[in-house]
């Protein structure tokens, strides 16, 4: 199978698997990183030192999310008209933008398509196309930045062994796409949106608040007590959804495997740690890897990258700059 | 992270420790499947249980129709400058997020004059024309376009509306002020109410309180006076119990169910109500 099948299956579930190919190039990267052990540990070591611990990335992109749901809510309120309606569906300065997993559910529900959905549906296809992956998870959903915060609070009673996490199969998160799907063109109701935080945080933030957010609540609580960011790697549809769309997009996080140390630091940061696979000693095949469809372009593992392995880029274009 | 199914025979088998870890995750997942679908079927409680249906903004398709095209995005609440239209909550189930009219608190008066919500809707849920394969219930279908009173001079003085959203009724005929003949003074509603209107001798184009437009008519004719449609609602005589000759507000085919009576009735509760997404009959 090729890599980008590999990376396309991981999405909906599957292992990571070991490489059957390594590249001539790697393993003599391998084989040089190794060769001299002490060498290797001092400058380990050296980039442990001299690593500063930046937040750049997470400041941005929290800064990009919060503009963003901002943008919505000061729109209405101040009715300056800029970003109208919520996340599911809105108009930006009048161009019709239309969520993809929302637009897909109401199409398979009412099973009618009108000119101004279909629109909508095209430009942000277009737009997380060119955007990639899940990036719209965790640049612009603001159930991602509240769990995000929550999840902080869940690792903290996993290190006091207060609690412990459990995992599910990440499967589920294609048997939950699969069954929406199914749901919305039997019953003809959008029945994942009753459940969806985005939405209906999105509205709890533009329209007022409602009992609808004490159902986030309690999601917020499962992740806290029970599974780690268990809605966003587990059930959210959104996101399997946006990183198909965003499979084939030109901006991606690469990974270099010649500057790693293979610590794995980002994957302990990493929200989707299955497409940081490639960074377990052994596993890279070629020199610079795109790290796939799942991964939701946050760079929490950029930042804590000591050594400046996992690069933001746009693929075909870091070698013309 | 380890796979649910058995490994294939040629590779050594699993332990027994990772097999029922495995096994654990795969029930654990299929428990979490189960569990949230579940929940999302709740949704189907408040549909089908629905005692009063809601009053849903001008151009709504049928309920159902409705609940399944609806994106949820709140175009329709923004767009509107009475703020009419309130989003529905959990409770609601599969309308959460669904659009719907409250007419005693904040009827719609056609204060923007092209029923702009329709206008905004970016699925087609409120529209200006079905598409075909939806049924028109019986009732439902306007004899014409709705003239509104504001637009009566102007060239094109109709509202581009097909269906009624539901139909008004004098549903307390025995707290109508004008069936007991009484005139009215002060205040529509309490001097907290919020509700807003557009009134044609204040300006067309900006909506007041309510509260800032008390009335002194000798009979009261508010529903009558404020309804925005022409024709929709008339004050007819009648001959009371006691023989004494009184008028009664008259409900009319061009009734659209906006809701403007309801909530300027000055009876507590109000007198005329407006039965949601009911159709017309002829008396």
């Amino acid at each position: 199978m090729s890599r980008f099948t590999d990376l396309f299956m991981g999405m909906l579930g599957a292992a990571p698997k070991k490489p059957e190919k390594v590249s001539e190039r790697v393993q003599k990267i391998m084989f040089l990183k190794y060769e001299d052990k002490d060498r290797y540990i001092k400058e380990k070591l050296h980039a442990r030192a001299h690593h500063d611990v930046s937040h750049k990335w997470r400041n941005r992109r929290w800064a990009v999310l919060i503009a963003t749901n901002l943008l919505f809510v000061l729109s209405f309120w101040l009715d300056i008209q800029l970003l109208e309606g919520s996340l599911t569906a809105s108009r930006f300065a009048g161009f019709h933008l239309i969520d993809l997993n929302s637009a897909l559910q109401v199409m398979l529900a009412h099973k009618h398509i009108i000119v101004n959905l279909f629109i909508g549906t095209f430009t942000v296809f277009l737009l997380w196309v060119l955007l990639g992956g899940r990036t719209f998870c965790s640049w612009v959903c603001p159930y991602h930045l509240v769990s995000e915060l929550t999840e902080k609070l869940h690792l903290m009673l996993v290190d006091r062994k207060i609690v412990t996490d459990h995992e599910f199969h990440r499967g589920t998160r294609t048997v939950f796409w699969a069954l929406f799907a199914l749901l919305a063109i039997v019953t003809g109701y959008t029945v994942f949106e009753t459940l969806s935080p985005t939405g209906i945080l999105s509205r709890a933030l533009i329209y007022g608040p409602g009992l609808a957010l004490g159902w986030v609540g309690l999601l917020l609580l499962f992740e806290v007590f029970y599974s780690r960011r268990a809605w966003c790697r587990y059930i959210c549809p959104i996101g399997l959804t946006y990183g198909a769309v965003g499979s084939i997009s030109p901006l991606q996080i690469t990974y270099h495997v010649e500057h790693c140390f293979h610590e794995g630091d980002c994957r302990k940061v990493c929200l989707v740690p299955h497409v940081l696979e490639v960074t377990v000693k052994g596993r890279a095949s070629e020199e610079t890897m795109g790290l796939g469809p799942d991964c939701t372009r946050c760079g929490l593992c950029v930042d804590v990258c000591p050594t400046g392995a996992l690069r933001f880029e746009v693929k075909g274009l870091s070698k013309l700059l | 992270m380890s796979e649910n199914k058995p490994a294939p025979a040629k590779k050594p088998a699993m332990s027994i420790e990772k097999a029922q870890k495995a096994r654990r995750k795969f029930l654990h997942s299929a428990g979490l499947t189960g569990a949230v679908i579940g929940l999302s079927l709740l949704g189907y409680i408040p549909v089908t249980s629905a005692k009063t249906p809601r009053l849903r903004p001008p151009g709504a398709l049928n309920e159902s129709d409705f609940l399944s095209s609806c994106i949820k995005c709140g175009q329709c609440v923004q767009v509107c400058p009475v703020q009419a239209i309130k989003l529905g909550d959990l409770k609601d189930g599969f309308g959460v997020g669904v659009p719907h009219i409250d007419a005693r608190e904040q009827a719609c008066d056609f204060s923007c004059d092209a029923v702009q919500c329709i206008l905004a809707c970016p699925t087609g849920s409120l529209t200006y024309k079905k598409p075909g394969f939806l049924n028109i219930r019986e009732g439902a279908l306007l004899a014409a376009a709705p003239i509104l009173k504001a637009k009566e001079k102007d060239a094109e003085p109709t509202l581009n509306l097909k269906e009624r959203i539901g139909v008004a009724r004098l549903a307390r005929p025995e707290s109508c002020l004008a069936v007991q003949g009484k005139g009215f003074k002060g205040e529509a509603r309490s001097g907290s109410f919020k509700g807003k209107m557009r009134y044609m001798d204040v300006d067309r184009w900006k909506p007041i309180p309510v509260r800032d437009h008390p009335y002194d008519v000798p009979l009261c004719d508010l529903c009558v006076r404020e309804c925005p449609v022409k024709d929709a609602i008339a004050l007819k005589p009648v001959k009371g119990a006691d023989g004494v000759e009184r008028m009664t507000p008259v409900v009319l085919e061009p009734c659209v169910g906006c809701g403007v009576c309801e909530m300027i009735c000055p009876a507590e509760p109000a007198a005329i109500v407006i039965d949601a997404q009911a159709t017309w009959k002829e008396a």
